[in-house]
């Protein structure tokens, strides 16, 4: 306890150590929450185009099927941007109402 | 603990939250809109689709304010939620 107060004490290099160290959790928890949403929108995206896509599991994953998850990735990456769009567009909306 | 009370961390973190719940649903959207206005995801999106996914958001919307304010109607009308649902 004694070691670890004394390394991080705000005494020692006053307020500006905190300062860093608040910086520093931002950081991260910025990070964590990018790696989350990836994660989020790459599970939801792979079972969409796989439903599209693939109609019976063959052998591999052939030509026309690659190239229709190609399409359906972006078509999913457009549909994610409008949705956002509007669904901000409505809260505006709505925050304007009250 | 201390980190905890540090007010520009903790704004930090209630905007964090908003945003992450804004994103969270614009993901459950996307899945849901997708299912109703998607038929074969062509080279682009074309303006019929785009619209329908901007008008199954709005409706999607509409829905849960609609359900919020009959479940909240019914409740006034008769009471409570326990008497409406044992008529």
């Amino acid at each position: 306890m004694d070691g670890f107060s004394s390394d991080f004490s705000p005494s020692a290099s006053a307020g500006g150590s905190s300062k860093l160290d608040t910086g520093a959790i931002m950081e991260q928890v910025k990070v964590q929450i990018a790696v989350a949403n990836a994660q989020e929108l790459l599970q939801r995206m792979t079972d969409k185009c796989f439903r599209k896509c693939i109609g019976k599991p063959g052998g591999s994953l052939d030509n026309s099927e690659q190239k229709c998850v190609a399409m359906c990735m972006d078509r999913y990456m457009d549909a994610w941007n409008t949705v956002s769009r509007a669904y901000n567009s409505r809260l505006q909306r709505e925050r304007a109402k009250m | 603990m201390e980190a905890a009370a540090d007010p520009e961390l903790q704004s930090f973190i209630e905007a964090e939250t908003q945003k992450q719940r804004f994103q969270g649903l614009v993901h459950q959207l996307t899945e849901l809109c997708w299912e109703k206005c998607m038929e074969k995801p062509g080279p682009k999106l074309d303006a019929r689709c785009e619209s329908c996914f901007v008008n199954c958001v709005e409706r999607f919307i509409d829905t849960s304010q609609f359900i919020l304010n009959r479940l909240e109607q019914t409740q006034k009308s008769r009471g409570s939620f326990s008497e409406s649902l044992t008529d």
